[in-house]
């Protein structure tokens, strides 16, 4: 179908970008300088009738009015935040993600860097190749993971994956959700001041949402503790960035394993000299397997859309 | 200083070879006359003809190695605890031959190995050191994306050495749905994973190869050239058990080669000279032999020590006796 118009938003996978091509009228957004976005969407809006987004850049209010003929928008994440829901639904635009087929990298990523930022690992690595084995002897001593309390915020699909795998490792589970879940027997917590107060390892597992946003702030990081350790895998906006950067510099908050951040791919220098932390490019779900599922679910609904079937993994 | 304070000559008298962290030596000061050469001007064996040859026990650090020489010039030695788990730095033959007693860490320590190994194993797949070294050179914002790693979850992965350590790795990695095959000096029947006598089959079989087994003669090498290429072009290999056990040359080659697809080693063959071709490559994970490093075990590891010897000089057996 030449004239089905979809846009994608920025490079996000090969694989998809070739596919889309192939399948479709492919508009790619960032091929249009900044200042002739606007023109660019105008030209094409009249065979637009998909968008393909990702957690850098989604469907925000000005895009979908732009693009009259919008019938879908298939984020390449499990995330929604970069989608104004309210306008999608207010225009009857279908929603889809990815979900489920990310579930266990973004779980595997989240103990590893627990056991990454407790042992040191990345700190070892570079102690070994710059010679200082050789020179200082052995590293520190560090921190154990086995047998230490993990409080978790956000029981969903990531969340129980995460419980599932620290379980194995002695780990009791604590965790805090917007509503108690009747199937598990893990303690909850209705406020995450005590559950951080009451955990060795905070991990952030739940959607960004206008309550959510900010909700590791000083007063969690404080409660977590100078022995305690933020493991962050949801998004840069769950915990204030600013106040982590301090605590972690004055020794207030004891280590961090963070995934994302505020302004990506902008990440505060003052964490670089730090060794108490483990810093990674929003990699949760980039594995060539992952990315795969997830390009082929996009692929899969735009498809079903298209030919008036039944969409795999709708949001709206 | 604890360890300078004048000791009471009642406690009984407790040989080390080596220097230990502070809390040790301050600990055991409190419990035994300690003799320590490294505070001595004389050479070891005379440090030791002068002053230890009616030393009863011997308490080994840092994995100093435990001779025929050495137990020559102790005639009373009557019990040796290591600090380890690993004894492949001790003369087990000639301790049995002179009715020396040998004891280690027992499993104190097995927990933190087996969360090292697992930690390493991910860092391996996910390129976790290295996303965080790109990260920190400021590549994400120069560079843009970094490339994609492998997932952990559903893998194969395959454990030589099924004991303490070995069983604990396992028992993680089964959280990750990961499908657990072993290789061990002999079956074991209790546990639910598959057994493979061979430990080439063992490799083609498995996407990563963990090892955890002990250095003996059997074990030298047990990682060579076959293994390797049986492991093949996307396998891993994490090593968290002594340097030895696997062909070091070989593996470099492999790793230059790319004929396996990374590596995570916390142990080599000369630490801690670690060979320089490692330094630049991107897919491996170096560590300074840590596997069992954390604050947590030492207050344990303490206890068992003093546990240990208590039992020895109460004519009780050993609480965590290691046999030839």
């Amino acid at each position: 179908m030449e004239t089905l118009g979809v846009l994608l938003t920025v490079p996000m996978d090969p694989y998809l970008e070739e596919e889309l091509d192939r399948r479709y009228n492919l508009f790619r957004l960032w091929e249009a300088p900044l200042e002739s976005r606007r023109d660019f969407l105008f030209t094409h809006a009249g065979s637009i009738r998909a968008l393909v987004g990702n957690t850098n850049a989604g469907a925000d209010a000005e895009t979908i009015d732009a693009l009259p003929r919008l019938e879908i928008v298939s984020t390449f994440s499990v995330g929604l935040d970069k989608i104004d829901l309210d306008k999608c639904l207010e225009r009857g635009i279908r929603v889809t993600n990815t979900p489920d087929v990310l579930t266990d990298d973004v779980a595997d990523l989240a103990i590893g860097l627990a056991i990454a930022v407790m042992r040191r690992i990345p700190q070892v690595d570079r102690f070994v190749r710059d010679g200082s084995w050789k020179t200082k002897g052995d590293y520190k001593l560090t921190t154990k993971l086995s047998g230490k309390t993990v409080g978790i915020i956000g029981l969903g699909r990531i969340g129980m994956a995460i419980a599932k795998r620290a379980e194995a490792f002695g780990c009791p589970i604590i965790y805090h959700s917007r509503s108690e879940k009747p199937d598990t027997n893990y303690k909850y917590y209705s406020n995450v001041l005590d559950l951080a107060a009451n955990c060795q390892v905070l991990i952030v597992a739940c959607s960004l949402t206008t309550e959510t946003r900010h909700i590791v702030n000083r007063k969690i990081m404080d409660a977590l503790g100078p022995k305690g350790v933020l493991i962050n895998i949801g998004r840069g906006l769950h915990v204030d960035e600013p106040e982590l950067v301090k605590s972690l510099v004055e020794g207030r908050l004891g280590g961090a394993g963070i995934d994302v951040f505020e302004h990506e791919p902008h990440v505060p220098e003052e964490l670089f000299g730090l060794d108490n932390v483990v810093l990674v490019p929003h990699v949760g779900s980039d594995t060539m397997e992952t990315c795969r599922a997830m390009a082929d679910l996009v692929l899969q609904n735009l498809e079903a859309h298209f030919s008036s079937k039944p969409l795999l993994t709708p949001v709206l | 200083m604890a360890g300078d304070e004048p000791q009471s000559p009642d406690l009984p008298p407790l040989l080390l070879l080596r220097k230990p962290i502070a809390f040790l030596l301050s600990s055991l000061s409190t419990r035994f006359h300690l003799l320590k050469p490294w505070e001595s001007p004389l050479p070891l064996p005379a440090f030791l003809s002068a002053h230890a040859t009616t030393v009863q026990a011997l308490l080994i650090t840092g994995l100093a190695p435990v001779t025929a020489v050495i137990l020559d010039s102790l005639p009373s030695l009557g019990c040796i605890v290591t600090t380890s788990v690993g004894v492949d730095h001790i003369d087990l033959l000639e301790c049995a031959r002179r009715g020396v007693a040998v004891a280690n860490a027992g499993s104190v320590f097995s927990d933190d190995a087996a969360d090292y190994a697992v930690g390493l194993l991910i860092d391996v797949l996910r390129r976790i050191s290295a996303a965080d070294g790109y990260l920190r050179q400021g590549l994400w914002t120069l560079a843009g994306d970094f490339p994609l790693g492998s997932k952990l979850s559903g893998k194969r992965i395959g454990i030589i050495g099924l004991g303490s350590i070995g069983s604990r790795v396992a028992k993680r990695l089964e959280a990750f749905s990961c499908t657990i095959s072993y290789n061990s000096l002999t079956m074991k029947p209790s546990v639910p994973y598959k057994f493979y006598p061979n430990v080439c089959d063992l490799a083609s079989n498995n996407d990563a190869l963990i090892v955890c087994c002990a250095l003996t003669s059997k074990t030298h090498h047990i990682i060579n050239k076959e293994v390797l290429s049986a492991l093949g072009k996307q396998g891993i290999i994490i090593n968290i058990g002594r340097g030895a056990l696997v062909d070091e040359e070989e593996l470099i080659k492999c790793l230059m080669n790319g004929d396996i697809k990374g590596a995570g080693l916390d142990v080599f063959k000369n630490e801690p000279l670690v060979p320089k071709e490692l330094f630049s490559m991107k897919n491996v994970v170096l560590s300074s032999h840590s596997a069992v490093n954390t604050e947590e075990n030492i207050l344990d590891l303490y206890q068992l020590i003093i546990a240990n010897f208590e039992a020895f000089f109460s004519g009780t057996p050993l609480i965590s006796p290691v046999s030839a």
